[in-house]
């Protein structure tokens, strides 16, 4: 980074001389207002409002108005952004942004935290001068996820911007022009793009706001906000909940310069609505002879320990949506030998592949952000935007790497964002996709190969061979995949930073292998090269670092007896592993007990049901897909009757008289003793005993509003703020006005920036770090002089059974995963189960779209509607994961396939 | 005085545009031949030594604009040449006259110029509305294609030149350069930033020239006649000849092709013969709408660049709409901010905001509801507007009138407002 001195209204400043005015005069906290500019999106100059003076030497006074956005740093520069004509420049913006704005403001959900009013503040237009009409507009309808109301429009372009250019959007686009430009589809619908919900934050203004919030609608001021992670995949999204009155109200990002950046995807964002769901289990249950009991929460211990205390064998499953502490407790009380991972065998093989080659590969994962200037990528057999969707936004950006460096040469800034895209155009770098059906990034790619996953696993050691001649070679690769291969490797040598994608999305142990050998290969020839491998669940990295065998050797050892009582953590068994088989287990299990938070199969079936706290309930830490521990903060205050998983375990562990903890740090710290691989998950977050002057970190903002009435028709005296022994917030409005570290920060707001664009004042510089760093710490890094280690068991090349199709899982960003399917504008976009063939395989059975058709497979039959997936191969049917209603399959398998009459 | 018309001199009586045939007949395609067989280099030297400046409305060096080009095997292919045809400037039907009564001319202009860039692939981006040009244009284009003047090793030289006629979709703005561009992409006819010029990043990123058309059709003669004839055409320094316009309530409303810097009193009382009969003179826009209005003391100034300059206004287009004293000058102002404001294409604030603004205060004194501090907004609107404050050239041209129409017609605007009507409505 290039530092030199500029001058702004006199003062000298030592700035990053690659960057434009605006970004430094924020990195330097100065308070210059703007609206189409943004941190991740670069600079348009199209609203004007950053204007500042441009002084040509030290004796101009008069210089001129320049737009800051637009304006490269150059070293001496004199500018000032106090000077009278740009104060009266920038006030007119506001002035003409304002004309049409209808200053609905009480009744707008953007009240309070609107850039809008902060901007209007800040510039100190406050006359209106415009005695003529305001244009209006018709508003759409565009699912469930985004209220539009156009009459609040800005003209700034950022929505068009984002959705378009950015996240590479359709259907979604400005019409219109002059003072009428319209924002939003051709026609009511549901948005497509996946990342739409960002829409809410990227708008500086009230046209797109949070359908869901609107549900259960609550002034940033008047919420209860904690920082957090997301625990919809793999990714640990960093998030801001926001709670009210014990619900759950919203879900924001919160920013962190490595993971995340400004963006959520929408399953992460509006996911959250689970939490709220009827479906809750809020009081414990036991269920004897038949009889169903609703008992206190310390009879519910009570029973409990009864059922550890017998002497008889207790075993443990854990969960890969559940917290490290939640399994570590679970692990320690049932011991290490009787704790289960929880996961579906053929995952939990999966999981524990991905973290060996992570451990002992020497290619490293990248963190989004580093995934973002990587110039050339392979994904082999991922579904990035169903499977870990919030990369695919990343993965979008990397495929701009190499045509970038035209800009470079040109010498036009890279954060000029239209200059650049108008010389790209819609040229990629080097981005290849084998996949079994389409992807939402076939769009952006060079190549396309759909296969099944044997063959996509063939074109990986193929890839390999071609950029490391010693990796040994696929016999009998087909003529026409050879060439695709050696374009492959060529493309991927040549590149800086080589990315190499893969995961468990289509089930199969060799793609990944082949994943890991090319990138390996590529360490091999000496490139830097990020290997990311997508996760299941929030937690799957961590749970696998934490041990514990796969769910059969649990059915086994039930079934060679002995084993009398079976914890059940956060895990629904039926979504784990075939009917038959969780039936048999549950059946040969005397004592069942549930810990969970929503209802599933696997509760109602338990003799005990205990009712857990969500990630908005409870305190804990996720290992995300990159090996990052990222700690979560409840937001809401512990209900009497609902206890976070660790705190059952650890009051079971009590009523063992087992020494037993007294908070969150006290599991962490036994956690890093136990287990010296998971030691640095202490630095994840200051402990619970970190204070500021004294305090704990609030999580009421400042402006809280009526603390002191919420509950005076109870009682007219304020009650005493509920404790939280496990994290360093508070459920209070007090605490020192300061930045708390960044893993602790549970909103961000500062004086005069009420929106979350005040997320500029927590960066160490613009879209750069947190001040303090980023949150998290990485447990997995490439050991250095790692040997490289090829597999070497390749398939055989996929050949089709007549009369029988190859099933494999098909994912979708909305319906695969399990909590969000409680989220009802989440399930809305949902599909419902289905099976999947090509047109001409459809054909071969006589079948058409929406027909009923037959699957068997290992004894059962599935009664699906058909659906045609022009991309699948021959020979290869998908079939949905995770969806409501859906039986769990273990895939890929054969079955046969039959139209129904 | 005997005049030399180059730009005009084919123009038939009978309306019709001479063929390929008439138009070689008339040493047409020489130039293009003589340009195929010289250096890029040259041509640009000779253009440069000619002082030939874009005709479109800003004056700017032809050889200069072509100098930031990326020339030899190096630069990145292909380079495009782009002719502003999309004529929209209230008050000026210049390039029209030139597409409409001799087509091949622009064509020859074109190939000279591409030859001068090695320019692969030419495009006429022509304003929807003139039909009879894309009519005579497109038939023009056919017969050069079948000559093999355009396509593959144009006149044998080894050199291609792929050229197309695309008809705008429409809007003031596509006449902006970079909007232009944008169009031509199938996109909103948003203008770009500035740099990087389009004669590095232009049409679909790639180096490109973008010029009026009155500007290409100098090329041929230029080439033909060399850089000294063409200074000599004119009466200042700028060179060459100008097609003048005159709209407005005088006597013959029209179109000249006169030498570069004749005076505005000429053109006024000579060509256009004076002021209709019971109306008086009270001032100018010299160069189409978005130019500053001069008056009757500016009279002897010659329209050219640098003459008009100083005295606060632009040649322009070097077409001049004519304000008597019989129009209301606010009237007159409403009509061209209602245009412009019509027009922008809502990218930046001032311009989408301010000439709304602007539009609806100048409205409301038509109509009787002017008010005080109305006069202020103008002229605060105006500096809003202001080169520099907006994205592109637009809004800061739509306030030349304006801000010159508050200064020098100031009394008639403080009338409207004092009298709360329009002293021109009966």
């Amino acid at each position: 980074m290039a530092q030199t001195t500029i001058y702004i209204d006199d003062k000298p400043h030592d700035v990053d001389a690659e960057r434009n005015l605006l970004d430094v005069c924020l990195s330097l906290r100065l308070n210059l207002p703007y609206f189409c500019w943004h941190p991740a999106m670069g600079s348009v100059g199209a609203c004007r409002q950053c204007a500042v003076k441009l002084l040509l030497s030290d004796n101009d006074t008069k210089g001129r108005l320049v737009m800051a956005c637009m304006t490269p740093v150059v070293k001496g520069m004199r500018i000032s952004v106090e000077d009278p004509d740009a104060r009266k420049f920038r006030a007119g913006v506001i002035q003409g942004l304002m004309e049409n704005h209808p200053h609905d403001c009480p009744v707008c959900d953007e009240g309070g935290e609107c850039h809008l009013q902060d901007m209007t503040v800040m510039t100190g237009h406050d006359y209106r001068a415009y005695r003529f009409p305001k244009r209006t507009f018709r508003n759409q309808y565009l699912g469930p996820f985004l209220n539009h109301e156009m009459n609040r429009c800005i003209q700034c372009y950022r929505c068009v911007r984002f959705y378009r250019e950015y996240a590479g959007g359709d259907d979604f686009n400005v019409f219109k022009l002059r003072d009428i430009a319209y924002f939003g589809r051709k026609e009511d619908g549901v948005l497509e793009n996946e990342f739409a919900g960002n829409l809410v934050e990227v708008c500086p203004t009230g046209v797109f706001t949070d359908a869901t919030l609107k549900h259960h609608y609550t002034r940033k001021w008047d919420m209860t906000m904690a920082p957090s992670v997301c625990v919809h995949c793999g990714l640990g999204c960093n998030t801001t909940v926001a709670e009210r009155y014990g619900t759950v109200r919203r879900i924001v990002n919160r920013y962190n310069g490595a993971v995340n950046g400004y963006f959520l995807c929408d399953r992460g964002r509006y996911g959250y609505e689970f939490v709220n769901s009827a479906h809750r289990i809020r009081t414990p249950r036991v269920r004897l002879n038949g009889a169903v009991q609703q008992p206190s929460k310390a009879q519910a211990l009570q029973h409990l320990g009864s059922l550890l205390t017998n002497g008889r064998k207790v075993i443990g499953i854990g969960s890969p949506r559940a917290s490290l502490e939640a399994n570590f407790a679970l692990r320690t009380l049932v011991g290490a030998g009787n704790f289960y991972a929880g996961m579906s065998d053929g995952e939990s093989r999966l999981v524990s592949l991905m973290l060996e080659i992570l451990r002992s590969s020497p290619a490293r994962t990248p963190s989004m952000r580093e995934t973002e200037s990587c110039d050339a990528v392979l994904i082999l057999g991922e579904e990035v935007t169903d499977t870990a969707p919030r990369l695919a936004l990343s993965l979008r950006q990397s495929a701009r790497q190499q045509p970038m460096q035209d800009a470079k040469k040109l010498r036009i800034p890279l954060w000029q964002d239209h200059s650049v895209r108008e010389l790209l155009q819609d040229r990629h770098g080097p981005f290849f996709i084998a996949s079994v059906s389409a992807t939402r990034l076939d769009d952006i790619a060079t190549q396309v190969y759909r296969a099944a996953p044997a063959d996509i696993a063939r074109l990986g050691f193929a890839i390999a061979h071609e950029i490391d001649p010693s990796v040994r070679g696929v016999d009998h690769l087909s003529p026409r995949l050879r060439p695709l291969a050696q374009e492959i490797a060529r493309a991927l040598t040549n590149a800086k930073g080589p990315l190499v994608v893969s995961g468990a999305g289509c089930a199969s142990e060799s793609v990944i292998q082949a994943a890991a050998n090319v990138a390996c290969a590529l360490c091999h020839a000496g490139k830097k090269t990020g290997l990311t491998f997508t996760m299941p669940e929030a937690n799957s990295a961590g749970l696998a670092l934490l041990g514990g065998a796969n769910l059969s050797s649990a059915f086994q050892a039930a079934k060679t007896g002995g084993v009398e009582t079976a914890i059940v953590l956060e895990n629904d068994l039926f979504r784990r592993a075939g009917r038959e088989d969780v039936d048999i287990f549950l059946k040969s299990i005397a004592h069942v007990v549930a810990i969970d938070s929503l209802e599933n199969e696997t509760a109602s079936r338990a003799e005990l049901v205990l009712p857990a706290g969500t990630f908005a309930e409870s305190c804990g830490t996720l290992i995300n897909n990159e090996g990052r521990a990222q700690r979560f903060f409840r937001n809401v205050p512990p209900e009497t009757e609902i206890l976070e998983s660790w705190e059952w375990l650890a009051e079971a562990m009590s009523a063992k008289d087992e020494k037993s903890w007294r908070n969150l740090d006290d599991v962490i710290l036994a956690m890093t003793q136990a287990i010296p691989l998971l030691a640095p998950v202490a630095n994840a977050a200051p402990l619970s005993s970190f204070r500021i002057a004294g305090d704990k970190v609030p999580r009421e903002p400042h402006r809280y509003s009526g603390r002191t009435s919420i509950l005076a028709n109870i009682n007219v005296s304020e009650p005493k703020p509920p404790e939280d022994p496990d994290s360093p917030l508070s459920f209070t409005m007090e605490g020192a006005p300061v930045e708390p570290p960044s893993a602790l920060i549970p909103f961000f707001w500062t004086p005069g920036w009420n929106s979350i664009q005040s997320v500029n004042k927590f960066q160490a510089e613009i879209a750069g770090d947190l001040v303090g760093g980023n949150p998290g710490v990485r447990l997995i890094e490439p050991a250095s002089g790692a040997a490289v280690n090829y597999f070497a068991n390749i398939p055989a090349g996929f050949e089709r059974r007549p009369g029988e199709w190859l099933l494999v899982p098909l994912h979708h960003i909305f319906g695969s995963e399990e909590l969000s399917n409680s989220a009802p504008a989440v399930t809305e976009l949902a599909p419902k189960p289905y099976l999947a063939l090509s047109e001409a395989d459809a054909s071969q059975i006589g079948a058409g779209p929406g027909d009923d058709v037959e699957a068997k497979l290992g004894g059962s039959a599935l009664r699906l509607k058909l659906r045609i997936v022009p991309a699948l191969p021959s020979g290869v049917a998908g079939i949905p994961v995770g969806l409501l209603g859906q039986p769990m399959l273990t895939l890929p398998a054969w079955a046969g396939i039959s139209k129904l009459k | 005085m005997s005049m030399e018309t180059p730009l005009t001199k084919n123009i038939r009586s009978d309306g019709e545009a001479p063929d390929l045939k008439a138009y070689q007949a008339a040493g047409g395609y020489e130039s293009a031949q003589k340009a195929l067989r010289m250096a890029p280099a040259e041509i640009m030297e000779m253009v440069k030594q000619s002082n030939l400046r874009g005709r479109g409305g800003a004056g700017f060096p032809t050889s200069m604009k072509w100098s930031f080009v990326p020339m030899g095997n190096d630069a990145p292919h292909p380079k495009y040449l782009v002719c502003n045809a999309d004529e929209m400037e209230p008050g000026t039907f210049k390039d029209r006259l030139l597409m409409e009564a001799d087509p091949h001319q622009l064509i020859e202009g074109m190939i000279v110029a591409a030859q001068a860039i090695e320019a692969d692939i030419a495009y006429i981006f022509l304003r929807g509305e003139y039909t009879l040009s894309a009519q005579r244009l497109e038939k023009a284009v056919y017969e050069a294609y079948a000559s093999h003047f355009l396509g593959k090793n144009i006149f044998g030289s080894g050199r291609n030149l792929e050229m197309y006629l695309h008809l705008s979709a429409g809007r003031y703005m596509c006449g902006e350069e970079t909007g232009l561009l944008n169009a031509l992409e199938g996109k909103r006819a948003n203008p770009r930033t500035k740099p990087p010029y389009p004669q590095v990043s232009g049409l679909w990123g790639k180096p490109t020239i973008v010029q009026n058309v009155e500007t290409l059709c100098n090329l041929p003669h230029i080439v033909a006649n060399g850089a000294e004839w063409f200074k000599g055409l004119s009466r200042t320094k700028n060179g060459g000849t100008k097609l003048y316009g005159a709209s407005g309530k005088v006597k013959r409303p029209g179109l000249w092709e006169l030498p570069m810097g004749t005076t505005i009193r000429e053109i006024l009382e000579e060509h256009a013969g004076g002021m209709r009969d019971g109306v008086k003179f009270r001032g100018l826009l010299p160069g189409g709408a978005s130019t500053d209005f001069l008056t009757e003391e500016h009279l002897d100034v010659r329209m050219d660049f640098d003459e008009v300059q100083k005295v606060g206004s632009r040649l322009g287009t070097g077409t001049m709409i004519i304000l008597d004293d019989k129009t209301c000058p606010v009237g007159m102002c409403w009509n061209l901010e209602h245009f412009f404001a019509q027009e922008s294409c809502g990218w930046c604030t001032p311009c989408w905001s301010g000439l709304r603004f602007a539009a609806r205060v100048l409205r409301a004194m038509e109509e009787g509801q002017g008010q005080p501090g109305d006069i202020e907004q103008l002229e605060f609107q105006s500096w809003f507007c202001a080169p520099g404050n907006t994205y592109c050239a637009l809004a800061p041209g739509a306030v030349e009138p304006l801000q010159s129409a508050v200064k020098l017609f100031r009394a008639d605007f403080e009338r409207h407002i004092r009298e709360k009507r329009c002293p021109w409505r009966s």
